[in-house]
């Protein structure tokens, strides 16, 4: 290419790349001024549902005045000849173990459904259940946000995978799904049975080790 | 440039005349997807009037150094960055309404309206009726978005804004939240603005609103 044609070129395309570089600049600028708040709203989203999972609603607002500990945790669970990694917060209440939160996501009859999900500490019982995320059909599937619905895993053992059922549950292990959304229902469950036969072994571990 | 139409009526002409997506039929992804509801409808309003202010003016201040062919690449630039800032701004300050809005927000780069203003009014017209013409736009289009938004969430849930206004015995049509109510209300409305169209253009006096101007647009 001859020197003019070089000239040719940028005297067409200046205009782009000086603003290609004053927008860059006022991206990075942004990245740096908004970033922050960006990760901590992400953080925030998860850890301000915790206390309640371990404690229950009530309790876990007296709670939080006094002391509460949350660690955040990243433990690998291998399976299958590949490590899944759950991100789970360890909750201890006066230096004492009080729970386990962990977030597990699953897919759902539309979209991925990502929730939270409270342990006693030996994971033998279920302390909370959270729909964080979720894009179930408005007014069948997204009825696994209501309270009332999640209400029925409080307290439930582990110690046998949970099983949604059409009509009455029953036995201490069966959940009512929700009529007309028994792929949500059943994604939920089955996220948990999964979190459960996962994290039993690794979180006792953790407990005893304590 | 003599015949181009001034700052007040670029304005007038975004909000009904020319509503974006009741008379040009652009910007309909938003128009269909972020409808459920009146909040992620305004909250989309506000996005596309940021974007589509900031692309005018900048696309006005720059028109006599673009270059005919790669003007385009430059409307895109600047369109891209300002709908990445609203696009963070949104995730900083009001997060649960940006993960509602989801890829929608993003997606306002390819909304057409905003590409459309900065080809018709933007790369030929002063920054003052750049501006003019980016607000009445913004305006027509969340008039139209809020008048869908409007019908789904109250006969899809009994609520305005969340605040219940239809009797608790309501049956909620849930089909309004869903896809085909968008469809389905959309469609009604253009039905009813080409309807009164047609009745205002029989009349034999015009209004005296936008003389004849808008008889071409």
């Amino acid at each position: 290419m001859t020197a003019q044609g070089k000239t040719h070129f940028f005297s067409q395309a200046w205009l782009v790349l000086v603003l290609a570089i004053c927008f860059g600049g006022l991206l990075a600028g942004m990245q740096i001024v908004l970033g922050p708040t960006i990760e901590a709203n992400k953080i925030n989203e998860t850890l301000e549902r915790v206390p309640e999972l371990v404690f229950g609603a009530a309790h876990a607002k007296e709670l939080s005045e006094t002391g509460m500990e949350i660690k955040p945790l990243s433990v690998g669970v291998e399976k299958a000849g590949k490590t899944v990694r759950y991100n789970v917060y360890e909750t201890k209440s006066d230096g004492r173990l009080a729970g386990w939160v962990t977030k597990s996501a699953g897919q759902g009859y539309a979209d991925k459904i990502e929730i939270l999900i409270g342990f006693d500490p030996q994971v033998e019982k279920i302390t909370g259940l959270f729909v964080l995320d979720q894009k179930e059909t408005p007014g069948l599937g997204n009825k696994i946000l209501e309270a009332g619905w999640r209400g029925q895993f409080l307290d439930k053992s582990t110690a046998k995978p949970l099983a949604p059922v059409k009509g009455q549950a029953k036995a201490g292990h069966e959940i009512d799904a929700i009529t007309g959304a028994t792929i949500s229902s059943k994604a939920v469950t089955d996220i948990i049975n999964t979190a459960v036969a996962d994290l039993r072994q690794p979180l006792t571990d953790k407990a005893k080790g304590q | 440039m003599a015949d181009q139409p001034t700052a007040t009526e670029r304005f007038i002409q975004g909000i009904l005349p020319e509503n974006p997506v009741l008379r040009q039929l652009l910007g309909l992804c938003p128009a269909l997807a972020v409808t459920a509801n009146m909040k992620s409808a305004l909250t989309m309003t506000g996005a596309v009037l940021f974007v589509l202010f900031c692309a005018n003016v900048i696309t006005s201040l720059i028109r006599n150094l673009l270059k005919p062919h790669l003007r385009i690449v430059v409307f895109t630039l600047t369109i891209a960055t300002f709908v990445t800032i609203a696009d963070r701004f949104l995730a900083a300050y009001l997060y649960q309404m940006s993960k509602t809005l989801g890829p929608y927000i993003p997606l306002i780069i390819v909304n057409c309206i905003i590409i459309c203003r900065c080809e018709v009014c933007a790369s030929k017209q002063s920054v003052f009726v750049a501006g003019a013409d980016a607000i009445g736009q913004s305006i027509g289009f969340g008039l139209a978005i809020s008048a869908i938004a409007a019908v789904r969430e109250i006969l899809g849930t009994g609520n305005f804004f969340d605040i219940p206004v239809l009797p608790a015995a309501w049956p909620d049509w849930v089909v309004m939240v869903l896809p085909p109510g968008a469809f389905l209300t959309f469609g009604l409305l253009i039905g009813l603005v080409n309807w009164y169209e047609t009745v205002r253009a029989q009349r034999p006096v015009r209004e005296v609103l936008e003389p004849a101007q808008s008889e071409g647009a």
